[in-house]
C-alpha cells in the first residue's frame, strides 16, 4: 500500500489545467501543418496558418490558446495499491482546478444550475471526474479542458444492428455536416461504438485522448477511421466553416461489446484545440 | 488569398461597399464587445428611445467573452464566440447605425437582409486564434454592464485585428459559397 496525500494531488491538477491550456500537443500542430500543405482553398490556408501561429504564440506568452478554457474533464487512474490520505479526493481535484484557473488567468465558464439560475461558480468548478481502478501503486491524472462550442455539436444515437457499419458512417458524417462551422473546424471527431447509452458517450470522449497521429490497433477500425476522415473532408466545410478541404484533422474510434438488441453510437466533436495533459504521481 | 485590406473605425458605407466575401481585412481603431446579455440590454434601450452607452454610428461590435488579463497585458485570450445567438438583436443595432460585426459562424437570413439594407458587413474572426487576436488589442476597458462579468461591454483599441469578410453588403455569404465550392458529392 502506497500513501498519496491530497497535498501532492492539488498542485499537479493546478499545473495540468494551465499546461493543457497553454501548450497544445505537438501531434496537433504537426497534423495541422500536414493539412495546411494539402489545403486548396486560399482562405482556408490563411486560417490554418493563423491557427498554427496562435498555438506558437500561446506557448510563448503562456496564455490559453483559446479564451474558452473549457469545462475541466479529469480522468483519474487510481492504482489499487494506493491509499489517498489527508482529505477528500474529489475536493482535492476541485481545489486544483480552482487554483489552476485562477493562477493561469483562465476563463471561468461553469454555471451552478444548468437551467433556471445559471449563476457562474466563478472558479470553474466543479470538474467532471472519471475514476478507474487499475493495478499498481500509482495515480495517473489526465486533464482535458473541453470547450462549449464543440461539445454542443455532439450526439448519442441508439441505432439498430440492421443499420450496420454503413448506417454508422452515414450518421457520423451527417452529424459533422449539420455542425458546419459552429464547432470551430478543423475538428477532431471522437466516436464511441457499443457499450450502452452512457458508455458510448464516454468512449467517444476517451477517443479524443488518443494521439492525433496514432493508428487504431485493429486494422478493420483503422480502415473505418480513414474512410470517415475522407468522407468528412469531402463535405467542403473547411476551417471555420469558410469552405475548404480541411474539415477534420482526425477521427478516433473506441469500441466496446454491447447488448444483442443495441448498437449505441456516440459522436463527441472536438475543436482543433484538442487539449489534454497527463501526469503520474 | 487576395491582398490585405486595412479598415479604420468608425466604418463608412463607402469603405464597406468595396469589400467582398473572402477578403482578408485588418481592422484598426475602436471596437466594442458584446454578447447575448449585453445585446438584450442594448436593444431594450433602443426600443425605449434611450441613449446607448457608446456611439453606435459606424461602430463595430465584437462577439467575445475574453479570458482574464494576465499581469502586464490589457486583455486575456479573446477569440470570437458563435454569432447566431446575437441574430435576434443584430438588425435593430444595424438600423441604429452599427456597420460591422465580428464573430464566428453563419448568420440568419434576417441579419443578412439587414446587412444589405443598412450597408453593413459581418467579419469572421478565427475561432481558436485567441492569442493572435489578443495581441492586436492594445487597450481594453469596461464601459458598461460590469455586472455581466466576461459579458460586460468593453471598449477596445485594436491594431490590425485579423478577420475575413463573411457577408458583404450585397448579400454574399461565404458560409454557403465556400462550402459549395469545395464540397465533393
Amino acid at each position: 500500500m502506497r500513501e498519496i496525500h491530497i497535498d501532492e494531488i492539488i498542485p499537479v491538477v493546478r499545473d495540468l489545467c494551465m499546461t493543457a491550456n497553454f501548450y497544445i500537443g505537438d501531434d496537433v500542430v504537426k497534423t495541422l501543418r500536414d493539412f495546411y500543405q494539402k489545403e486548396e482553398s486560399p482562405t482556408a490556408k490563411e486560417v490554418l496558418k493563423i491557427t498554427i501561429e496562435n498555438y506558437e504564440l500561446a506557448a510563448k506568452l503562456k496564455m490559453p490558446s483559446c479564451q474558452d478554457t473549457g469545462i475541466a474533464v479529469v480522468f483519474a487512474e487510481i492504482g489499487q495499491d494506493v491509499h489517498i490520505a489527508g482529505g477528500d479526493f474529489v475536493e482535492a481535484i476541485n481545489e486544483g482546478v480552482r487554483q489552476g484557473y485562477k493562477d493561469g488567468y483562465l476563463r471561468k465558464s461553469m454555471v451552478d444550475d444548468p437551467i433556471i439560475d445559471r449563476v457562474n461558480t466563478k472558479d470553474n468548478t466543479p470538474a467532471i471526474i472519471y475514476t478507474d481502478i487499475v493495478p499498481g501503486d500509482k495515480l495517473k491524472l489526465t486533464i482535458a479542458p473541453k470547450g462549449g462550442g464543440s461539445e454542443n455539436m455532439s450526439e448519442v444515437r441508439m441505432m439498430k444492428a440492421a443499420d450496420g457499419l454503413t448506417g454508422v458512417i452515414d450518421f457520423v458524417v451527417d452529424r459533422v455536416r449539420r455542425a458546419g462551422g459552429n464547432p470551430c473546424p478543423p475538428i477532431v471527431v471522437g466516436v464511441g461504438l457499443g457499450g450502452n447509452f452512457e458508455q458510448s458517450a464516454l468512449l467517444a470522449k476517451r477517443a479524443l485522448l488518443r494521439d492525433l497521429d496514432d493508428t487504431h490497433p485493429e486494422p478493420k477500425w483503422a480502415k473505418v477511421e480513414a474512410e470517415l476522415l475522407e468522407r468528412i473532408n469531402k463535405l467542403g466545410i473547411g476551417p471555420q466553416g469558410l469552405g475548404g478541404r480541411t474539415t477534420a484533422i482526425g477521427v478516433k474510434i473506441l469500441t466496446r461489446p454491447c447488448h444483442i438488441a443495441s448498437m449505441p453510437v456516440a459522436v463527441n466533436i472536438q475543436c482543433h484545440a484538442a487539449r489534454h495533459k497527463s501526469a503520474t504521481i | 488569398m487576395a491582398e490585405e485590406i486595412s479598415l479604420q473605425t468608425p466604418l463608412k458605407s463607402e469603405d464597406l461597399e468595396k469589400l467582398k466575401t473572402g477578403d482578408k481585412v485588418m481592422i484598426s481603431g475602436i471596437i466594442y464587445t458584446a454578447r447575448d446579455a449585453a445585446h438584450k440590454r442594448l436593444v431594450e434601450l433602443i426600443e425605449q428611445g434611450k441613449e446607448l452607452p457608446f456611439d453606435i454610428v459606424g461602430a463595430v461590435i465584437y462577439y467575445v467573452g475574453p479570458a482574464p488579463a494576465p499581469p502586464g497585458r490589457p486583455i486575456g485570450s479573446a477569440g470570437p464566440t458563435t454569432s447566431y445567438r446575437m441574430d435576434p438583436y443584430a438588425p435593430a443595432l444595424m438600423e441604429a447605425g452599427m456597420k460591422g460585426m465580428i464573430g464566428k459562424g453563419p448568420r440568419s437570413p434576417e441579419v443578412i437582409d439587414s446587412m444589405i439594407k443598412n450597408k453593413a458587413v459581418y467579419f469572421a474572426a478565427i475561432g481558436g486564434a485567441a492569442v493572435v487576436i489578443a495581441d492586436s488589442i492594445k487597450e481594453s476597458k469596461i464601459i458598461a454592464y460590469e455586472d455581466l462579468g466576461a459579458e460586460a461591454i468593453r471598449e477596445m483599441k485594436v491594431e490590425k485585428f485579423p478577420c475575413i469578410v463573411a457577408n458583404d453588403t450585397r448579400g454574399n455569404d461565404i458560409y454557403k459559397e465556400g462550402v459549395e465550392k469545395y464540397r465533393i458529392d
